[in-house]
């Protein structure tokens, strides 16, 4: 008798915890891309996110970014070359 | 180099003009469509960043050997040109990653490491600029374990599971693909070869003008 009323309630434990949590398997990540395949149109039902904006700020960014560290690289040459013609006649006149 | 410097800085700037054109002529790809042609500029500043980090990397080791003064020029130049183009590559691939794969940033093994790499960059620079005396042979320390990265970051694609494109893509690409891409790939290699030139000269300057003022100074 003891024996069948363990047996009912482990029963009875275990179905409902076994109900609640069935084996999960974590959901399948998208695999890496191999390879780029071309096709002649862009599928335009499927931009939901407006991918020109982004395209045009990548691009923006990248011409913006780099010909600020052009002008940042000649601004700071100009500036040295000045210091150092300033302290090259500095040095040439007996620092006077 | 410094004959070459103008007629090679307008071919630079010819190639940058043509490269859009090249780049809107190319075909969509067959799932991201437009956002894709991100890939031209974005892959293209990553191998400038490669090439910055080594150039950075190497001219710290004869640095650190031999106590160049060139080298040390070369260092810091690559060291800044690594962290101006690895902005332009931490920009860009989020803005592609948002159509592409939902997010801005993920997590993973190539993002991760790019980021880290980044950082060390920007450590080398806030250390030549902080740093003291001394610093030039600690940050030449810094730039190793930077360069150091540059493998870990371009087979992390392939070791571990990301939804960064795998370096496969590049040998893969389609012909419409690929003259674009290989265009911008030499063009955005000679524009580091120039910025690089360009800020060793800036380097070089400063050196001078640090010798003259302590000539001055034993006066």
């Amino acid at each position: 008798m003891t024996v069948r009323v363990l047996i009912l309630s482990l029963m009875l434990f275990a179905a409902p915890v076994s109900a609640q949590a069935p084996p999960q398997q974590p959901p399948p990540k998208p695999a890496a891309t191999d390879e780029f395949v071309p096709v002649d149109r862009p599928m335009s039902a499927q931009e939901t996110i407006p991918a020109p904006r982004l395209v045009a700020i990548a691009y923006g960014f990248i011409w913006v970014v780099l010909f600020g560290y052009v002008w940042s690289v000649r601004s700071r040459l100009a500036s040295v070359e000045r210091e150092l013609q300033t302290v090259s006649k500095r040095v040439g006149s007996g620092g006077r | 180099m410094k004959k070459l410097f103008v007629p090679l800085s307008v071919v630079s700037a010819a190639m940058f003009l043509y490269a859009p054109f090249m780049i809107l002529d190319a075909p969509y790809e067959s799932t991201m469509g437009l956002v894709q042609k991100i890939f031209y500029f974005h892959a293209s500043c990553g191998m400038a960043m490669f090439a910055a980090a080594f150039a950075s990397g190497i001219g710290s080791a004869v640095f650190l050997f031999t106590r160049k003064p060139a080298a040390d020029r070369l260092a810091v130049a690559g060291a800044e040109l690594t962290s101006i183009i690895g902005l332009l590559v931490l920009v860009t691939g989020p803005l592609w990653a948002r159509k592409a794969w939902g997010v801005w940033w993920q997590w993973d093994a190539r993002l991760t490491s790019t980021l880290v790499m980044w950082m060390i960059f920007n450590a080398y620079l806030l250390l030549r600029r902080y740093g003291g005396p001394g610093s030039d042979r600690l940050a030449a320390a810094v730039a190793l374990f930077g360069m150091a990265n540059v493998p870990f970051v371009y087979w992390s694609v392939n070791v571990w599971r990301t939804l960064h494109p795998k370096t496969s893509v590049i040998p893969s690409l389609q012909p419409g693909m690929r003259g674009p891409f290989w265009f911008c790939v030499v063009a955005f290699l000679l524009l580091f070869a120039l910025l690089l030139s360009l800020r060793m000269e800036l380097e070089k300057r400063r050196q001078q003008l640090d010798e003259l003022y302590l000539a001055a100074e034993g006066d």
